[in-house]
């Protein structure tokens, strides 16, 4: 007998994960991001299920300021996988006009943590499948694959539940929920040559191409649509640029690189010397503990 | 910063030069965890930090972060904190503790790795068993200046009793003991006696100093006269757990049926034990059916065969009873099926463990109600010694006789940890209160068997002429449930049906005279009771019960006994001030003086019902009223 690659045994983990909680769950979703991570848990999840399409909906908490290629991705994937998608945009954020330009941490706050939430409440899901891996942040290094949450969604990491073996307890009461990460055990690496291995279709903007840029505050911004407010004397400059994580295309900062194939982006990236979520504003945001509190506060 | 330059990491040259060639090598690449265990002071996070630093997991953001956190709050100077890489939530960080079993990644050349970092005082025992849990390795960090250590003893009794089969020593600090090989020959000598006792077979002993990298990747210039592996090189060579287990007979616990379509079933699951190939012959248990393999479909079209680790889906030849909580073994060596062991317990749980209570046992993919006699003994994790225990507190071991309430699939822990290992789940709060390992099924268990009677409760009933109920009244002493419950048999009988009420009292003058009113006996009580009770209502009967019964666990444990619907839960709601001023029978008053010890309301607690069927509420109805109340809401009963 061949002996199991370490891409064949994190295979194996996800689909476990992903098969106990659809088993045990009465309303499992799929939070679908449409960043890389996203799509190798959707590719998990069409494997798991095989032949039946996985059986829940993918849920996109959008914020109405993702990048056109991810939208245009997001339609195809679902309808590749033969699963629902559904999109919720925070209904208040819309009417009020919140955006990442003029309000800082609460566009975040508002689209993304409240929206979830909403998107959640609404329809019912008792567990959703998130794509985070622990390898991503400090504090995510000791998040559980089954991360339990309160009525109100809060995450308290003194009572999360002891996880033994491949055992995961998803016994809950009426109104509280569970939220599952398959790829926990993943990391950046392993990401790139699962999506090599297995073909997966990802954004073209993890590729580089000339785009239109702009350079502010230390970042590399990508001006997607007319909706970029220009400052005086900024002009957008054509960069070849790629990005290595995908979320609002005012908060995400691109770098500069000639990688425009997955080879040369998992190289550049192995010489890198910055992490992957350094190129994210909304870690930054009130220094080292951010993401901890974020948590706390109900952000996947 | 210097890295090592040792062949471990040299990978730089080969990713810039031909990255195709790079990552083919690294594709196939196998994957070890490993365990670390040991106190913040033998230096464990540090070398956690160091592993990730050497490996280049630390990338330069994080490096400026790390330079500007240990200089604001590092123990170590100017110079970098390495733990500080690892020590994760701000509130450890602030005590300087590692709390949690916080996981980490990174890879050589030859292999990827994850760790599970855990902590290592006492208190903290559940955290290591969970890390140890899927460790193919541990290894024990030592203190070179002290040397083997009653947490060393723990550490190693705790991965051994978890089935970690590979031990590093790893003897840290070294630079403090000037690098001295008598002090560590003395060190390894001295754990190898220990380890001799635990049945501890493979040790593999490193000096090392983690905080200058010496014989962590790189061999050390300061100890020459080692000429043994470095802890990578040695770590790098240690094999899978997986692989041990390709060998043995085929188990799959099954997950998930898949039904897309009439024409196809497929068993999903994850392989447990050996290998599996269409056209062999496989048994479904408990039931014991036998059938064929018939094909292994996947994403990637069908397979030629799955082993120990894969998750796989199985289609079979006859359309056989298969569900979740099933498993499918090798028709000719299957695993056993029972319903009474004994078992490991490490207790996870603030709240004890109650003897008699039932708690959900999850093994494999079974899910089933389990009680847990008193212990047989609890193990000092620090001596090994056996101790009496009555109960087991957070961070116990014990050994305990398991009662399941029905059949299960099951094989010893040491033969298959999948089918072997299992966790307790508190049935009202939902959390992970224990992890056992199951040692072997109690004889007992295959010799009594239900006896198959002819006359069944369904005839029973219909020759009553009447629906089986359990009318269990529940509230503090003095609430007026034997009142409200006589009245209410009173009236069924009036109306020709056929009822028995038991009496809190009257029970503790027979049946269960043998009891007192410590929280373990109060739950053998409310056990007993159910059982009779649950034969009455087999008999036909319409039982009514009046026990103060102050747990929602054992309520929910008699409810879980009978059929649905069967179980009427009747809160006699009674303020504690109204009962006392009551005082039937003077026992508030004994208990407020002190001479009736774990009373109900004063001393015990009472866990109100929070979904009662009915609730009745004496201040404001008689008894006769809410005895009327009650009849009308449980008519007709036939």
């Amino acid at each position: 007998m061949t002996s199991r690659t370490h891409l064949d045994r994190l295979e194996a983990e996800s689909i476990h994960i992903l098969r106990e909680v659809v088993a045990e769950a009465a309303k499992p979703v799929m939070l679908y991001s449409v960043g890389k991570d996203s799509a190798v848990m959707l590719h998990l999840a069409r494997k798991a299920f095989h032949p039946a399409p996985p059986p829940f909906p993918l849920l996109h908490v959008d914020t109405t300021w993702k990048f056109r290629a991810m939208y245009e991705l997001r339609e195809k994937a679902a309808k590749d996988a033969g699963m629902e998608l559904l999109v919720w945009q925070n209904p208040e954020a819309k009417e009020r006009g919140i955006n990442p330009f003029d309000h800082g941490p609460l566009h975040t706050d508002m689209w993304k943590t409240q929206g979830l939430k909403q998107a959640l409440d609404h329809y019912g899901f008792d567990a959703a499948f998130g794509g985070a891996r622990r390898d991503e942040e400090k504090s995510r290094a000791k998040e559980r694959v089954v991360s339990f949450r309160s009525a109100s969604h809060a995450w308290d990491p003194k009572a999360q539940r002891p996880e033994l073996w491949n055992l995961y307890n998803l016994r809950k009461a009426k109104g509280e929920s569970l939220r599952a990460f398959p790829l926990s055990n993943w990391t950046e690496l392993d990401i790139w040559q699962y999506i090599m291995a297995e073909n997966i279709e990802i954004v073209p903007l993890y590729l580089s191409q000339p785009r239109p840029t702009v350079e502010r505050d230390g970042m590399l911004l990508m001006v997607d649509d007319e909706r970029f407010p220009l400052r005086d004397g900024e002009e957008p400059q054509m960069r070849s640029i790629r990005f290595r994580t995908l979320g609002c295309y005012p908060l995400t900062g691109a770098v500069e690189s000639e990688a425009d194939t997955l080879e040369g982006v998992v190289r550049e990236m192995l010489l890198t010397t910055t992490s992957e979520r350094q190129g994210r504003a909304i870690d930054k945001d009130d220094s080292g503990a951010g993401m901890e509190r974020k948590k706390v506060e109900g952000y996947f | 910063m210097n890295r090592p330059d040792d062949t471990a990491y040299r990978a730089d040259a080969l990713i810039d030069e031909d990255i195709g060639e790079y990552l083919d090598r690294h594709r196939d690449k196998d994957m070890l965890r490993f365990i670390t265990c040991g106190s913040v002071d033998d230096g464990k996070s540090t070398l956690i930090g160091r592993l990730l630093y050497d490996s280049r997991r630390v990338f330069a953001d994080q490096l400026e972060a790390l330079e500007a956190d240990s200089k604001a709050s590092g123990t170590r100077g100017a110079e970098l904190d390495f733990a500080l890489l690892v020590d994760g939530l701000a509130a450890e960080r602030e005590q300087g503790i590692t709390i949690d079993v916080a996981y980490r990644f990174f890879a050589t050349e030859a292999r990827k790795f994850i760790v599970a970092d855990c902590p290592g005082h006492e208190q903290y025992t559940r955290n290591m068993v969970t890390g140890a849990s899927t460790a193919d390795a541990a290894v024990i960090l030592i203190d070179a200046r002290k040397g083997v250590l009653t947490q060393t003893r723990r550490h190693s009794f705790l991965c051994h009793r978890l089935g970690i089969r590979n031990m590093v020593l790893a003897v840290n600090k070294m630079d403090l003991v000037d690098f001295s090989q008598e002090r560590f020959d003395a060190i390894e000598a001295e754990y190898r006696a220990f380890a001799e006792e635990l049945g501890i077979e493979r040790i593999t002993a490193i000096p090392l100093a983690a905080v200058t990298g010496d014989n962590i990747a790189t061999k050390s210039e300061a100890m020459d006269w080692w000429d043994g592996p470095t802890l990578i090189a040695h770590l790098e060579t240690i094999p899978v757990r997986d692989q041990s287990s390709a060998d043995a007979p085929f188990r799959l616990p099954v997950q998930w049926v898949n039904r897309p379509h009439q024409d196809f079933r497929g068993f999903a699951g994850q392989v447990a034990g050996g290998t599996v190939k269409p056209g062999d012959a496989v048994r479904i248990l408990p039931s014991g059916t036998t059938t064929t393999v018939r094909a292994i479909p996947s994403f990637d079209g069908d397979r030629d065969s799955a082993e120990a680790g894969d998750s796989i889906t199985l289609t079979l030849d006859d359309e056989v009873d298969c569900s979740r909580g099933d498993v499918i073994a090798s028709a000719d060596d299957p695993p056993q099926v029972a319903d009474q062991f004994e078992a490991t317990l490490v207790w996870m749980d603030a709240e004890s463990l109650k003897p008699g209570r039932g708690y959900w046992l999850k093994l494999g993919t079974q899910t089933v109600t389990a009680t847990i006699a008193e212990p047989k003994y609890e193990i000092n994790v620090n001596t090994m010694a056996k101790l009496a225990a009555t109960s087991l507190d957070l961070n116990a071991i014990g050994v305990v006789e398991v009662t399941t309430e029905r059949r299960i699939v099951f094989e010893p822990y040491d033969t298959n940890p999948t089918l072997g290992g299992f966790v307790l789940i508190d049935k009202v709060s939902n959390q992970t209160v224990a992890a056992g390992m199951l040692h072997f099924a109690l004889r007992r268990a295959q010799n009594v068997h239900w006896q198959a009677t002819s006359v069944g409760r369904e005839d029973h009933a219909s020759l009553k002429n009447q629906t089986p109920r359990l009318l269990w009244f529940t509230g503090l002493s003095g609430s007026g449930k034997s009142t409200i419950a006589n009245e209410v048999e009173k009236k069924l009988a009036l109306m020709n049906r056929h009822t028995f009420l038991l009496d809190g009292d009257n029970v503790r003058h027979g049946l269960n005279k043998d009891l007192g009113f410590t929280e373990t006996d109060r739950i053998e009580n409310i056990r007993r009771i159910g059982e009779v009770a649950k034969l009455m209502t087999d008999a036909g009967l319409i039982v009514l019960t009046a026990f103060i019964s102050p747990f929602r666990a054992e309520r929910q444990m008699v409810r879980d006994m009978l059929p649905d619907g069967e179980f009427i839960e009747i809160f006699v709601d009674t303020p504690l001030e109204v009962a006392e001023q009551r005082d039937v029978k003077g026992l508030y008053k004994k208990a407020r003086e002190g001479s009736l010890k774990n009373f109900t309301g004063i001393d015990s607690p009472y866990e109100e019902p929070q979904a009662p069927e009915i609730r009745v509420n004496t201040v404001d109805m008689t008894a006769e009223e809410a005895a009327d109340y009650i009849v009308s809401r449980i008519l007709p009963l036939k």
